[in-house]
């Protein structure tokens, strides 16, 4: 038997019934993906939490820095015109 | 009907010990997430228990429900194969087990699903589906243990060695089988020894294992007769229940 910290980390995406896109529900050990799979599908979906699921190792994610966030995030918070409800819709345009 | 009885006490008891075998790795897997997986089969198992020894207490007709029958029964009134009693000496063993009763139990729930009497039908349907996800489960472990390290090959193929000797009597065909009362209910278990251990061989074969050759059989536990750790699984799995009759929680 391996030891524990042989097993790599999987992230976790399980898409519910009525839903339409696969939403990160946690994360397991596992020695390969399809282990992680079944894992998953042991600890995510034992209470009929979904219909399918997708497991990804953990270091093939890339992610945002947490140092960054202020550059990344913060100046899309003044950026009002970004949302369509900034713009009045002229009358008597159709289709929009 | 006291065929049917014994006939759904042997499915009942078969369940229940197993699960208190399973049950047994539970917080004590090489893994957190093994703990959660053998717990999930333990319960699938208990659960066929419950509802299969509840049938058998009905009809019985003797006013012994599912508790009565788990916990107030005596070692030879238990009529569980022996393999399920198997202490689980370690964790390809417990795997070794899970690959071939699951497999056995895969044919009989199938067939038993369109048995005549609709109450072991139903339980059936619904227990070949949680089966087939053991049978799996059990599936891959062989595969990555036996196709593993030299360590895991050796002590899968060990675990193997240790389970062969007991395989026999899952299939054994006995007078209870064949009696009139149970025709068009019961599945014949000689029947589904080859799709069995058909599957189980294939398994075997991928995980670069041997089939075990041996002519050692240890059969009994349809009658009652029972390994030496019989005893010891019953005092736990009891205890309770009897040191304090009555009780609820």
């Amino acid at each position: 038997m391996s030891d524990r910290h042989d097993w790599p980390l999987w992230e976790v995406f399980v898409r519910a019934k009525r839903g339409l896109n696969h939403n990160h529900v946690g994360s397991l050990h596992a020695p390969d993906a399809e282990m992680a799979i079944r894992n998953a599908r042991d600890l995510y979906t034992r209470r009929q939490e979904g219909v399918s699921i997708w497991v990804v190792e953990a270091r093939h994610i890339s992610a945002s820095s947490p140092d960054e966030k202020d550059s990344f995030f913060d100046p899309a918070a003044d950026k009002v015109y970004r949302h369509p409800t900034f713009y009045d819709v002229p009358e008597g345009v159709e289709h929009l | 009907m006291s065929e049917l009885v014994d006939y759904v006490l042997r499915l009942g008891d078969d369940a229940l010990i197993h699960a208190q075998r399973l049950g047994e790795w539970i917080a004590a897997s090489p893994q957190l997430e093994e703990d959660v997986a053998m717990g999930n089969i333990a319960l699938d198992h208990l659960g066929q228990a419950r509802a299969l020894l509840t049938y058998a207490g009905q009809v019985e007709g003797a006013g012994r429900d599912e508790d009565t029958l788990a916990y107030l029964r005596d070692e030879s009134s238990f009529l569980n194969c022996q393999l399920v009693e198997l202490p689980s000496s370690d964790f390809g063993f417990t795997i070794g087990r899970l690959l071939v009763f699951a497999s056995y139990q895969y044919e009989l729930y199938g067939r038993l699903s369109s048995s005549s009497d609709a109450t072991l039908a139903a339980i059936a349907a619904k227990a070949v589906k949680e089966v087939d996800y053991h049978r799996d489960h059990a599936t891959q472990w062989t595969l990555r243990l036996g196709d593993g390290t030299d360590e895991s090959h050796g002590r899968m193929q060990q675990a193997l060695d240790d389970v062969w000797p007991y395989v026999p009597e899952l299939f054994e065909s006995d007078p209870l089988i064949a009696s009139a009362g149970l025709r068009g209910i019961a599945v014949d278990p000689s029947v589904i020894e080859e799709p069995a251990l058909a599957y189980v061989d294939a398994v075997i074969a991928d995980a670069t294992l041997t089939r075990p050759q041996t002519n050692v059989r240890h059969t009994g536990g349809r009658r009652g007769v029972h390994t030496e750790h019989m005893g010891y699984l019953l005092a736990e799995l009891q205890v309770l229940a009897r040191a304090h009759p009555e009780a609820s929680w």
